[in-house]
Parts: structure tokens; C-alpha cells; sequence
């Protein structure tokens, strides 16, 4: 060997595989103002579309005029619910079963719903015409509450579907009820609760929010009629699905279809399902024969598209004397507004709720979630988490601190004994998962000594005794959270999402020169694909990542996937990466075989080459291989070196992390300053510890919004209170915390390189350990449930009930 | 409407357009001058996506009318870099890792650049503030807050090593 031959740790360096904070490769051209996202395509005679919108939550449309819109110089065109009726698309199917109105089909049942979609030559003329535009309204009663809406005689919201008795999820009760979903064991459940030593009861609120990405949707459809293809440039999280849910609306056969998700600013859920806008696009470019574009704005996007949680939780948590959990029960009533378009796989209108008995061995469990429809917008999408599993944490770790309460015990101790142990794993939960894996003890007590648990809660009783004193005004709060999430939606065999399985995939060439392109059905959002799915199939076959191309979200090139949400592209899309990059590997060993003339089972691995075993001076690497399968004829053996997979999880992962958030509130004022935030994850194998980490900063800051802030509001007559970013919160740099992050790594054991996906779990985990935080703080003056967003006037609020006020 | 005769000087080019007066100086920078690198993500000031440089200092461009502009001097993200490569704070924030999707990134390096350029030694609390008029939904900041003061030790060291 000379020196110029590198060494092995040379040789694992430069592939930059997984386990290596590689920088990103996305970076160069987003800091230098050259990303690609939609409202940066612009085509020759391109129009702008733009929503008429209605004012009113609840109304008749007694008549739409559109003379005076029509007649400004510039409109194009005006389209109403009366021209999409004969193409049948005034109407569109939702995720969740139901159907959703596309533009206003007689009456509006929420503020900011579509009415009519204006095309004008430009976006200032396409604004100056919707003003144009002259609807008349008549007024109708507004129910704004989930449960006044199951009230007897309410009005009937959706006359659409009067006198259906089934709904897509079963019976419906009230004209106003769209399903009543359950798991688990009612009936043993509730005799766990009427003979238990301990009770503890309570209703907890996760509010109505929204994701909000920094970029709001939109499209630009282009209709060529020469060729009849039509091109859909959007911001989808999900593209191969859209490019499906287009065909079977507008009837265009799919291979005419090409559906194109460029640079996402965002997506956090946002951006999965199908909107009016969208349909609106399409139709209004084969009507003018142009490409149009559609962008809404934040108000748009704050009003009208996919809002997230607003579950009312009902739980009853059962234990013995000395704090172990017998029994979980909840009831939820699930606000879903006008429509129910829940982004979730067919089979679950409530998501993985029933991931709600969290990280604890709880013996029996029932949940039962009624869906409702109420006059606020639709959407009940999985902001920043797997579907719904981040109101499933916040229950349990909600009910947990209360059942502590209700104990006079230590929650930290409660939650140690409560923990599902190492050994039981796989852990069959009450509520029908198969825990892969876990280890909770371990990363609990690494926690709770990383902050010196014991030596803040001493602190917190001296600063307890200084308030009663008079020393101070300010009560400090610990807020403990373990969570389990549950993502990587999901195996075919019950997950679907409108009849596709949602399985992934990854298509890989190699070139002659050993370099490659992959291309993946998933849809990058900030995530960054293009750096660490390269870091996959480095590792797995010696090709550099610097020397892999990673494409996505173009359906004409990449192989259908069911895109990016619910923290699936790892444990989906990056199994099936591996998995095609093993498939390389074994074409690539027999090339081996064949130049080395050794049978194929006389090589090994290593790193980047095939070694004849024993006889380490001769070998040929992967780059000499790639070569050979394109220029030489190899007896059995196709030329070229491709590779195809497409991924059938056989479980979903299970993700887990103890998060501690320290907080001192101004009892006087409300304001609540974090001054500690330690998160520790587990996300099993980790591919990128510099991407993880920031996929952790930004979840955690997701978090702080909710449960410190951000709402989405309605008033009494259905009015959107929080349309604007002046209302709706999101933390600025000023507001948001210095965050300290942690893990310890639990490999998955069916996932093919052990990973579990890690983007959601900081908002999953965060908003627990922000919300207990403020509880713990009013601990001892009796506070047992305060619905968040805990912002400065609610907590003041608290202290002001609890007579902290003098 | 009339269109006015907009003439500015953006990233060290004299530009000509018409525009209404009404137009927001971001709508005449993306649509009519293609410059794309400011984003649009709330068009009412509190986001800072469109932010960009105007005559010495930081500006929400969806809040300048084209009229406010004229006779400007404008830089944006693209007239950050220099001619022999990335600027130090571009590179800095890849090497943090300040940026995720890059929706934001544009104005968050260009409303640095000026911040840099006010107070070449800020504290991290200095950075903190002078970037809260910038909003991003997937960093959490913590990074960002790092690339602009590694940013800012990098220049400070390369003007001293230069004097």
C-alpha cells in the first residue's frame, strides 16, 4: 500500500454515509436565493386565479353576480359552483370519505369558504375583480361548539347529507355527528374504573391551530390541448396521490397527468390534502386553454385550509393507592368543521389516537372519538405529527400529571413505574399496536439527571416558600413529558389513503463513472432528502453521497410514493432506499465475482468494494463495478446497474423521547419565561445528528407556539379571530428558547437499517412538557387543568382564579 | 390603472419598469424584474420572507409601494454573494445548518447583512432582536442565532487580519 492509497477510515469518511453530519446539499442554492418553489414558476401568457370569499359562517347564497367582475378590463373569466356542476367537480370527495363543496353550492357553511374563483390577466386585476363580484347572503344560525351541535334540534349544518343514517365510518346519530369511532374494551374499562382504589377525571382541550408553513399552497395548472397533457405545479406533500385524485376528478387519463412538486416552503401537514384552489386551476386552465396560477394568501391560508387539532378529551385514568395505572378511559369530541377532510389513512377518522395510552403498560383502555361537524373551517390535518398522535400525548401526559395530583406523588415517579419495561417488548398495548421497541427507563433517568431533577424540584419548593414569604412574584414550573409516537404510516394491509396503499419507494441508477441519481415518492419540505437519503445509499453502496443525486416530486420521473407526512419518509421511503441500494449491491457482487473470477460467495463488503475473502489484494470497487456492468458483456448478467423498491412496512415505528421544560412565571403579569429545555430522543438509528437536531430545534419551537400562543379563534357568529400573523402567534428568535438536545438510539427492529423517523416527535413531546410546565408551576395552589394556549392573559387568568392576585 | 416609469438601481444594476403606484415593491422585484430570491409569505409585514435592502436599510418589500422605490437603491438575496463565491453569512448558515426549507433563508441573510453592517459585534441577545422581525417556521432559530455570530467573528477576523 502506498501512501497515496487511502485508508480504510479514509474510505468510510469520504462516503459521508449515515451516522455523519454531512452539510446539506440543498443549502447553496437556498441561501443564494435560487430555490424553485411555486410562485417562482412563471409561463408565457400565465393568469392569476383568486378567490371570491365568503364573509359569513353560515348563509344562504341567494345569488351570485358577476357582471361587473366580468366586465373589468383584463377578467377572463368567473367561475361559480353553476359552470363546475356539469363537469360534476362543483363537489369533490375529501380524504376522510366525505365531500367537500369547491365552490359555494347554494349555501357557505364557514368563514373564508370558496364562492367563486376569479381569472384575470394579472394578480392586481384578479384582486380588483373579486370586489366586483356581488353575492347576496342570507343569514343563518351559526354554531360555532361541538356540543350545541349534537344538541337536540340544533340546525342542520350539512343539508347535503340530510336523512343519511351511514356515514363513511358508520352510523351517524344527529344530523350534525359524522362518525363515532372506538378501540379497545368499553365494558372492562369502565368496571377497571368503577371498582379502582384511585380516579382521576378530567376534560382536556387541545385547541384548534393550524401549521401555518412560512410558504401558504398553491398551484400553477397548465392545460396543453395539443397534446392533452396537463401539468400541475404545486405545493403537495403528497404529489403521486394528487396526480391520482386529478385524474379520477377531471377524467384525464393518469399518463396525461404530470404532477410537479417544486422547492416546499414548509408543508407540516398543510400541504397533503387537495384544495379548492387547486381544482379551480385546472379547470379554469382547460376553460381558457392558459396556465394559471393560484397562490393564496395568509389570510386565505389562516381561514380556509386545513386547520389542526380541536379534540375535546374526556379522560378517566384508574390506579392503585401506591400509583399504578389499572385503566384508561377517554371520550372525544372532535370538532372537524364544515367538511370532515381529515388527512388520514381510510381506515382511521381519529388517526393513531389510540396511541393514547402513551409509554405505560395500562392493562385495559377504551377511546371512543365522535366526529362533528360544526361552522368552522375543514382540515383536521397531523400538524407536525403522525396523525393525531399529538393530542394522544398530550392527553395522557396531561392525565398523568393529574393523576399525580390526585396521588400527592412525585409525576416523574409515577411515570417510572408506569413505563412499559425493556423486556416487554414488543409491547401489545391495550389499544391493539405492536410496540417494536423501546427502552423508556433509560432514557428517563439519563433525563431526569441531565437536568438534576431532584436539585430543580428543591429549588421550585424554595422559590415556593419565597412567594408565600412575599419575596418574589414569580413561581417556577418543571414540565416533565415522555412520549411514544407512533409513525411510519404504514403497512398496505390497513393503511390506504383513498384506496393506495401507503407504501414508498426509491428508484436508483448507477452511472458508468460510479456516480447516481435516486428518485424517491416522497416530497422533500425542509427536511433534507437530497442530503441524507444520499447518506443511506452511501453506506449501503460505497457510492459517495457527495456522487448521488437525489430527486423528487416530479411523477414523470420519480416511481409513485405516497409522499411525506407523518414522519414516513425515513421509515418508509429511507427503507426502501436501503433496500434498493442492497439490491445494487447483490447485482454488483456477482460483477465482482465475474472480473475477480471467484464464486460470489467468496467476496465481502467493505465499505466501498468487494474483497476476495482472505485475499484483501484483490478486490474491485463499487465505481470499478459500475463500469464493468455497462462496458463489458457478463455471461447471465443484463447490462447497466439499476435498482427498484417499493416498501411494504410490516409495522409502523415507534419513535420516544423525555423532554424537561424549567419555566418561571410572573404570577402578576402572566408572562411566562423558559429558561431550560432539555430534549432527549430516541429515533432509532440516526442517519444525521446535525439534521435531527434541527429537525428537533424547529419542532420544539412548533410546540412552544401551541401551547404558548397560537390559536386559530372563532367569536360567536363564527368570525376567524386569528386570520392574520398578527394574531396568530408564531415565536420570533426573541421569544424562543436556547434548546438542549440529547438522545439515546434504540434501533427498530424491523426497519432495514433500524431508523424511526424523528421530524414530528418535538411537537409531539414539546407541547406536554411546555403545558405541564405551566401547570406544575400552580401545582400546590390546587390548579388541576388549564386549557392552553397558555398566553400571557390565560395565565394571568389562573393566577387571578387561584386568589394569587391578593 | 396608469403605470408610472420606475427606474432603480437593484443588486448594483440600474433597472427600468412600469408599474402601477399602488404595486408592492415585492411584486415588481418577482413578477417584472424576475428577481425570485424574496419570497412572499404573508404580504402584511410581520413575516420578514420579502425582506430587502433599501437605500441602507432593511425593508418588508411587501409593504413598499413601487412609487415609495423610485430612484432606489435596492439588494437583495442575489446581490449578496460576491463575485468570488458565497458570502461569509451564506456559508455560514449552511454550516450551522440555519436553514431547512429556505423559504425564509433570503430574508433572514439579507435582513443579517444590514444587521451586521449596524452592529458588526452583536451580542447573541443583539442577534436575537435584531432578527425578530423575521419569521421561521423550522429552524427554531437557535441556528440561525449561531450562523449570524459565527458570521459576524469570521468578518470581524477578516478585517483584522486585513488591517
Amino acid at each position: 500500500m502506498n501512501e497515496m492509497t487511502p485508508t480504510r477510515e479514509e474510505r468510510v469518511a469520504n462516503l459521508k454515509g449515515m451516522g455523519c453530519a454531512r452539510k446539506r446539499v440543498e443549502d447553496a442554492r437556498f441561501t443564494q436565493g435560487k430555490g424553485n418553489y411555486v410562485d417562482d414558476v412563471k409561463l408565457p401568457g400565465m393568469l392569476f386565479g383568486d378567490f371570491v370569499r365568503s364573509p359569513h359562517a353560515h348563509a344562504r347564497v341567494k345569488s351570485i353576480n358577476t357582471e361587473a367582475a366580468l366586465a373589468l378590463p383584463g377578467v377572463v373569466a368567473v367561475l361559480t359552483a353553476k359552470d363546475l356542476e356539469p363537469l360534476g367537480l362543483h363537489w369533490m370527495p375529501t380524504l376522510a370519505g366525505d365531500k367537500q363543496m369547491v365552490l359555494a353550492d347554494g349555501k357557505v357553511l364557514f368563514q373564508g369558504q370558496e364562492v367563486a374563483y376569479v381569472v384575470a390577466e394579472d394578480r392586481y386585476i384578479a384582486a380588483d375583480a373579486i370586489e366586483l363580484v356581488e353575492v347576496e347572503y342570507e343569514d343563518l344560525p351559526v354554531i360555532t361548539d361541538p356540543f350545541k351541535a349534537l344538541e337536540e334540534g340544533a340546525t342542520v349544518l350539512r343539508e347535503d347529507l340530510e336523512g343519511q343514517t351511514e356515514g363513511a365510518h358508520g352510523p351517524r346519530r344527529h344530523p350534525n355527528h359524522i362518525f363515532l369511532w372506538e378501540q379497545g374494551d368499553k365494558a372492562a374499562t369502565e368496571e377497571v374504573i368503577a371498582g379502582a382504589e384511585v380516579v382521576a377525571e378530567e376534560m382536556i382541550y387541545y385547541h384548534r391551530t393550524h401549521p401555518c408553513p412560512l410558504e401558504t399552497c398553491g398551484c400553477v395548472a397548465s392545460m396543453d390541448k395539443i397534446n392533452g397533457k396537463l401539468t400541475l405545479w404545486g405545493t403537495f406533500q403528497a404529489p403521486h396521490v394528487v396526480r391520482t385524485v386529478a385524474s379520477l376528478l377531471s377524467g384525464i387519463a393518469e399518463h396525461n397527468i404530470r404532477v410537479i412538486s417544486p422547492d416546499i416552503g414548509g408543508g407540516f401537514g398543510n400541504k397533503v390534502g387537495v384544495y379548492p384552489g387547486y381544482v379551480c386551476s385546472i379547470v379554469a386552465s382547460i376553460v381558457t386553454g392558459k396556465p394559471v396560477k393560484w397562490v393564496e394568501d395568509r389570510m386565505e391560508n389562516l381561514m380556509a385550509t386545513a386547520f389542526a387539532r380541536d379534540y375535546w378529551m374526556q379522560g378517566k385514568i384508574a390506579a392503585t393507592k401506591e400509583g399504578k395505572i389499572t385503566g384508561l378511559w377517554c371520550h372525544t369530541t372532535a370538532d372537524h368543521g364544515a367538511f370532515d377532510a381529515c388527512a388520514d389513512p381510510t381506515k382511521f377518522p381519529a388517526g393513531f389516537f389510540h396511541i393514547c395510552t402513551g409509554s405505560y403498560d395500562i392493562p385495559v383502555a377504551w377511546v371512543g372519538v365522535d366526529g362533528v361537524y360544526t361552522n368552522k373551517a375543514p382540515g383536521g390535518v397531523a400538524y407536525r405529527c403522525s396523525f393525531r398522535v399529538t393530542e394522544a400525548a398530550y392527553f395522557i401526559e396531561r392525565m398523568i400529571e393529574v393523576l399525580a395530583l390526585r396521588l400527592g406523588m412525585d409525576a416523574a415517579e409515577l411515570r417510572r413505574i408506569n413505563f412499559i419495561r425493556k423486556d416487554q417488548f414488543p409491547y401489545h398495548s391495550a389499544l391493539g399496536w405492536e410496540y417494536d421497541s423501546g427502552d423508556y427507563h433509560t432514557a428517563w433517568d439519563k433525563a431526569l439527571k441531565a437536568v438534576d431533577y431532584e436539585g430543580l424540584r428543591r429549588e421550585q419548593a424554595e422559590r415556593l416558600e419565597a412567594f408565600k414569604r412575599g419575596e418574589t412574584r414569580k413561581l417556577m414550573g418543571i414540565g416533565l413529558s415522555f412520549f411514544t409516537e407512533i409513525v411510519g404510516a404504514g403497512p398496505v394491509k390497513n393503511c390506504d389513503i383513498l384506496g393506495m396503499g401507503m407504501f414508498d419507494s426509491c428508484e436508483i441508477r448507477i452511472h458508468p463513472t460510479g456516480s447516481a441519481i435516486a428518485r424517491l415518492g416522497t416530497i422533500s419540505q425542509g427536511q433534507g432528502h437530497a442530503t441524507t437519503f444520499a447518506q443511506i445509499l452511501a453506506s449501503e453502496t460505497g457510492i459517495p453521497a457527495d456522487m448521488i443525486t437525489i430527486e423528487e416530486g416530479d411523477t414523470d420521473t420519480a416511481p409513485y410514493g405516497l409522499g411525506t407526512y407523518g414522519s414516513r419518509s425515513t421509515p418508509v421511503a429511507g427503507a426502501a432506499t436501503a433496500l434498493a441500494g442492497r439490491k445494487i449491491r447483490a447485482k454488483a457482487q456477482m460483477i465482482a465475482a465475474y472480473l475477480l473470477e471467484v464464486h460470489d460467495n467468496d467476496l465481502e463488503w467493505d465499505v466501498d468494494r468487494f474483497v476476495v475473502k482472505g485475499a484483501p489484494e484483490r478486490f474491485k470497487t463499487m465505481a470499478e463495478i459500475a463500469y464493468a456492468s455497462y462496458n463489458q458483456a457478463i455471461p447471465g448478467l443484463e447490462p447497466g446497474l439499476e435498482a427498484v423498491s417499493y416498501y411494504d412496512p410490516p409495522n409502523m415505528t415507534y419513535p420516544f423521547g423525555a423532554y424537561i421544560c424549567v419555566m418561571d412565571i410572573d404570577v402578576d403579569t402572566g408572562e411566562a419565561a423558559i429558561r431550560q429545555f432539555y430534549a432527549l430522543d430516541d429515533c432509532g438509528t440516526r442517519i444525521n445528528p446535525m439534521v435531527i437536531e434541527g429537525q428537533v430545534h424547529g419542532g420544539l419551537t412548533e410546540a412552544l407556539a401551541i401551547a404558548m400562543g397560537q390559536e386559530i379563534a372563532y367569536d360567536e357568529m363564527g368570525n376567524v379571530k386569528t386570520a392574520t400573523l398578527m394574531d396568530f402567534f408564531i415565536p420570533t428568535a426573541w421569544e424562543t428558547p436556547n434548546y438542549t438536545t440529547d438522545w439515546t438510539e434504540t434501533p427498530s427492529p424491523h426497519h432495514p437499517i433500524g431508523a424511526k423517523g424523528v421530524g414530528e416527535s418535538p411537537n409531539v413531546g414539546g407541547v406536554p412538557a411546555f403545558s405541564n410546565a405551566v401547570h406544575d408551576a400552580f401545582r400546590t395552589f390546587g390548579l388541576t387543568q388549564a386549557h392552553m394556549p397558555h398566553d400571557h392573559w390565560r395565565i394571568w387568568k389562573v393566577a387571578s382564579d387561584l386568589g394569587l392576585h391578593g | 390603472m396608469s403605470k408610472m416609469h420606475l427606474k432603480l438601481k437593484v443588486n448594483g444594476q440600474e433597472v427600468e419598469t412600469l408599474a402601477e403606484p399602488r404595486e408592492l415593491l415585492i411584486h415588481v422585484l418577482r413578477e417584472k424584474l424576475d428577481i425570485t430570491g424574496p419570497h412572499i409569505g404573508c404580504e402584511t409585514s410581520h413575516c420578514g420572507a420579502c425582506t430587502v435592502d433599501m437605500d441602507g436599510k432593511s425593508v418588508k418589500s411587501c409593504t413598499v409601494f413601487a412609487a415609495q422605490a423610485q430612484g432606489a437603491q435596492i439588494t437583495t438575496i442575489e446581490g449578496i454573494a460576491n463575485p468570488e463565491g458565497m458570502h461569509v453569512l451564506q456559508e455560514m448558515f449552511r454550516e450551522h445548518h440555519g436553514l431547512q426549507c429556505g423559504f425564509c433563508t433570503p430574508g433572514m441573510i439579507t435582513r443579517a447583512w444590514r444587521l451586521l453592517q449596524e452592529n458588526p459585534n452583536p451580542t447573541e441577545e443583539e442577534v436575537r432582536f435584531g432578527m425578530s422581525g423575521n419569521l421561521c417556521r423550522c429552524t427554531g432559530y437557535q441556528n440561525i442565532v449561531k450562523a449570524v455570530l459565527a458570521a459576524a467573528s469570521e468578518m470581524n477576523s477578516a478585517k483584522e487580519a486585513a488591517e
